[in-house]
C-alpha cells in the first residue's frame, strides 16, 4: 500500500478528567476513502478536530507525507492542504456560489475584486468534479438543496488544491437522490488522488464508497481494516462492542489484538 | 426539487455543455432577464422596488394636491432636506448589514457638529479642521461602540442606547442649556449655495459616461469568458435609464428657480455632490472590495465567516466606525441645513428617520442585505413626506403618523419578503 498522506500515531487527548482518545493511530492514504465510524461519544469528532488543528494533542505525533509536522492551529493544517467540511456546512446564505467558494480568500485585481477570474475558477472546479446539478454559479446558496449545498462546500474544499478532505457526516440530512450525488462526488475526489476521510453513521454509505474503515470504540481504535474484508454486521459489532470475532479490542485493552 | 439526480447512466458525453445551463440560457435574452427578475420579485427579493414605487406614489399624490410641490424650487429644497437623512442612513446600512443597530448615530452627529463649530467659533479654526475634528469624534465613538459590541458581546441595542443617552451631554455641556452655535461659512454654504451650472452638467455627464463605460467593459470581459452576463439589450436599457435619471435631475436642478426675474438661482445645491460622492464610494466598497464581501458574509453567517478566516470582530468594529463617521458627516449637513447647532441636535427623530430610510430603501433589519443606494431612495421617501405635508399646511401630528405608517409598511415588506425568500429559497 502507498505511503499515508497523513498519519497520527499514539494520540491521547483528555478533557479534564475525561480521557477521550487512547493511543489512537489513524492514517489517510492518497486516492482512498477512509471511513471513520463509531458510536456517539466514541471520539470521532475529537479526532477530526485534532486533525483539523482545532484541538491540540496531549501526546502523539502528526505526520504529513511522511514528515513529522508541528500543527498549532487550523491555519497550519489548511496550509498543509487539509480541508474540513463540517456538518453545519458553514456557507453564507446571502452570498452566491462563487462568493462562498472564495470566502476569505477572494482574488483581487488592484483594489477591487477579480470577479471574472473567481467565477471562471469556480466553474472549472465544479466542472472538474462533474457537478451537473447546479444551474448557475451565480445563484444564491439559499436557493440550493441540501445536496447541492454539500456539493458547494466540498467544491470549496477542493478549490484550493487540497490533498486531504475530511467530511463530517456529509449525508446525514440528505434524501436518497442527494445522498447519491454526494457519494458520487466523494468517490470522484478519491479517484483524483485526494485522501478522503468520511465520517458517517450510515453503514450503507460507508460500504458504498469506503476503501478502508477505521472503527473507534470508547476512544480506542477497534479496527483499521480494508472495507472489502469486513461485512456490515462485523462493523456494527465493532462500533457497538469494540470487537467482532478475532477483530477488535480484547476485554482487557492491554492484550488487544489490534 | 429542481436538481436532477446525477446517476452515472444519465451522464452524457456532452456533460460540459449542460453544466450551469441556466448561466447560458436565461440571461441571454431580454425576455429571459425580465422573467428572471419577476421570479426574484415573486421569491421575495424585492430590493428597492417598493421604495421606488412608494416614492412615485408620493410624488404623484403631492403634485396633485399642491401646485407648489413639483416646482424646481421645492425639489432643490427636498434635496437639501433629504441629504442629512440619506447620509445618516448610509452609515446605518453598514451596521444593519451585520444585523446590529446603532441608536446613537443621531446624537453622535449632534456631538460631532458641536465639536466642529466649537472649534470654529471658540478656537478660530478653519472649516476643514472642524470637519476633521467631527470625523475624529465619529471614529472615536464608532471604535468604542464596535469594541464593546464585538469584544464584550453586549447587544448593540443596549450599548448604543447608553451612548444615545450619554452623548447628549456633549452639546449640552459645550453649548449650554438654551444656547446654540450659529453655522456660517463653507459648511453653511453646502445648503445655501449651488454648484455652478456648467460644473453640474460636467459632473452628471462624467457619471453617465463612467457608468456606461464600466457596464460595457463588464459585459465585454464577462461574455468573452463565457461567464454569467446580462444581454446587451439589458445593459443598454440600464445605461439609458441611469442617463435619464441623472441628466433629468441635473436639468431640473440647473434650471433657474428664482421667483424674481432679476436674480438667477440655478445649479444643484452643494450637498448633492457630497451625497453622490459618498454613494459612489460606499457602493464600490460594498460591492467590489474584499471588505465589502466580508461585511455581507458576517451579516449572513458569522460562524461561516469566522471559519473562512475572516476576523469577525474587526469587521464589526469597522462597520461601527463607518456608521459613526457617516453620522458625523450627517450632523454637519444637518447643521448646514438648519443654520445652527443646539443642545438638542440629533436627539430627535433623526436616527429613527435614518433607520426607517434604510429599511424603506430595502436594507434588511435581519442582516446580510443592503446597499448604499437603499439609503438614498429611502431617505428621499422619508424627506418627501414632511415636505409635501408642509406644503399642504397639514398639522405636524399628521406628519408623524404618516411617517410612522410608512416605516411600519417597510418593515412589514422586509419581514414578509424574508419569509418568502426562505420559502422560495431565492
Amino acid at each position: 500500500m502507498s505511503e499515508p498522506l497523513l498519519e497520527l500515531r499514539g494520540v491521547n487527548k483528555s478533557f479534564g478528567v475525561v480521557h477521550v482518545l487512547h493511543d489512537v493511530d489513524f492514517a489517510v492514504h492518497p486516492g482512498q476513502v477512509t471511513a471513520l465510524v463509531g458510536d456517539n461519544g466514541a471520539g470521532k469528532s475529537t479526532l477530526v478536530k485534532i486533525i483539523a488543528g482545532i484541538y491540540g494533542r496531549d501526546t502523539g505525533d502528526y505526520y504529513f507525507e511522511g514528515q513529522q509536522v508541528e500543527v498549532h492551529g487550523p491555519r497550519d493544517v489548511a496550509a498543509l492542504g487539509v480541508e474540513v467540511v463540517y456538518q453545519d456546512l458553514a456557507l453564507c446564505d446571502n452570498l452566491d456560489i462563487v462568493q462562498n467558494m472564495f470566502l476569505g480568500r477572494e482574488e483581487t485585481k488592484g483594489i477591487g475584486l477579480d470577479e471574472v477570474n473567481m467565477e471562471s475558477r469556480a466553474r472549472e472546479t465544479l466542472t472538474s468534479l462533474s457537478v451537473r446539478t447546479v444551474k448557475s454559479v451565480r445563484q444564491s446558496v439559499a436557493s440550493l438543496s441540501g445536496g447541492q449545498r454539500q456539493t458547494v462546500a466540498i467544491a470549496k474544499a477542493v478549490l484550493w488544491n487540497s490533498k486531504i478532505v475530511l467530511l463530517d457526516e456529509p449525508t446525514a440530512a440528505l434524501g436518497v437522490a442527494q445522498t447519491r450525488q454526494v457519494l458520487d462526488l466523494v468517490r470522484r475526489l478519491a479517484d483524483r488522488g485526494l485522501g478522503v476521510v468520511l465520517i458517517s453513521h450510515n453503514m450503507t454509505d460507508v460500504f458504498e464508497v469506503a476503501d478502508r474503515i477505521t472503527a473507534l470504540y470508547l476512544g480506542r481504535v477497534a479496527a483499521d481494516v480494508p472495507a472489502k474484508e469486513v461485512n456490515h454486521s462485523q462493523v456494527v459489532e465493532l462500533i457497538t462492542a469494540g470487537r467482532s470475532g478475532n477483530l477488535g479490542i480484547a476485554e482487557n485493552p492491554a492484550t488487544a489484538t489490534v | 426539487m429542481t436538481d436532477d439526480t446525477s446517476t452515472p447512466d444519465v451522464a452524457a458525453p456532452s456533460v460540459a455543455a449542460t453544466d450551469f445551463s441556466q448561466d447560458s440560457q436565461h440571461a441571454t435574452t431580454l425576455r429571459g432577464t425580465f422573467q428572471d427578475y419577476l421570479n426574484r420579485l415573486r421569491g421575495g427579493d424585492m430590493g428597492s422596488l417598493p421604495a421606488i414605487l412608494g416614492l412615485v406614489v408620493l410624488l404623484v399624490v403631492f403634485s396633485q394636491a399642491s401646485d407648489k410641490f413639483l416646482t424646481v424650487y421645492n425639489m432643490s429644497n427636498l434635496a437639501i432636506q433629504a441629504a442629512p437623512i440619506i447620509v445618516l442612513a448610509m452609515g446605518i446600512v453598514f451596521v444593519l448589514l451585520l444585523g446590529e443597530i446603532d441608536l446613537s448615530a443621531g446624537v453622535t452627529g449632534g456631538a460631532a457638529a458641536t465639536i466642529a463649530f466649537w472649534l470654529i467659533i471658540k478656537h478660530d479654526q478653519s472649516w476643514w479642521v472642524a470637519v476633521i475634528g467631527a470625523l475624529l469624534i465619529g471614529v472615536l465613538v464608532g471604535t468604542t461602540l464596535g469594541v464593546l459590541v464585538s469584544r464584550l458581546g453586549i447587544p448593540s441595542f443596549v450599548v448604543t442606547l447608553a451612548f444615545f443617552l450619554g452623548l447628549q451631554a456633549v452639546p449640552l455641556k459645550i453649548i449650554g442649556q438654551g444656547g446654540s452655535f450659529r453655522v456660517d461659512g463653507v459648511i453653511r454654504e453646502l445648503a445655501i449655495k449651488n454648484v455652478p451650472v456648467t460644473v453640474g452638467w460636467i459632473g452628471a455627464a462624467v457619471i453617465v459616461l463612467g457608468f456606461a463605460g464600466l457596464s460595457l467593459y463588464r459585459y465585454k470581459s464577462r461574455s468573452a469568458r463565457g461567464l454569467v452576463h446580462q444581454p446587451l439589450s439589458v445593459v443598454a436599457i440600464q445605461i439609458v435609464v441611469l442617463a435619464a435619471v441623472v441628466l433629468g435631475l441635473a436639468f431640473l436642478l440647473n434650471t433657474d428657480r428664482s421667483i424674481s426675474p432679476v436674480i438667477v438661482i440655478a445649479g444643484m445645491p452643494r450637498v448633492v455632490p457630497v451625497v453622490v460622492l459618498l454613494l459612489l464610494v460606499w457602493t464600490f466598497v460594498l460591492g467590489r472590495t474584499r471588505f465589502g464581501r466580508h461585511l455581507y458574509a458576517v451579516g449572513g453567517n458569522a460562524e461561516a465567516a469566522r471559519r473562512a478566516g475572516i476576523n469577525v470582530n474587526r469587521i464589526k468594529v469597522a462597520a461601527f466606525i463607518i456608521c459613526s463617521s457617516m453620522a458625523a458627516v450627517a450632523g454637519l449637513l444637518s447643521a448646514a441645513y438648519t443654520g445652527k447647532v443646539s443642545p438638542g441636535s440629533g436627539a430627535g427623530n433623526d436616527l429613527l428617520y435614518a433607520v426607517g430610510a434604510a429599511v424603506i430603501g430595502g436594507t434588511s433589519l435581519f442582516g446580510g442585505r443592503g446597499r448604499a443606494i437603499d439609503a438614498v431612495i429611502g431617505g428621499l421617501v422619508i424627506a418627501t413626506i414632511p415636505n409635501g405635508l408642509y406644503l399642504l399646511n397639514q398639522p405636524s401630528y399628521i406628519n408623524l403618523v404618516v411617517t410612522g405608517g410608512v416605516l411600519l409598511l417597510a418593515a412589514s415588506v422586509d419581514a414578509i419578503s424574508r419569509r418568502r425568500r426562505s420559502a422560495a429559497g431565492v
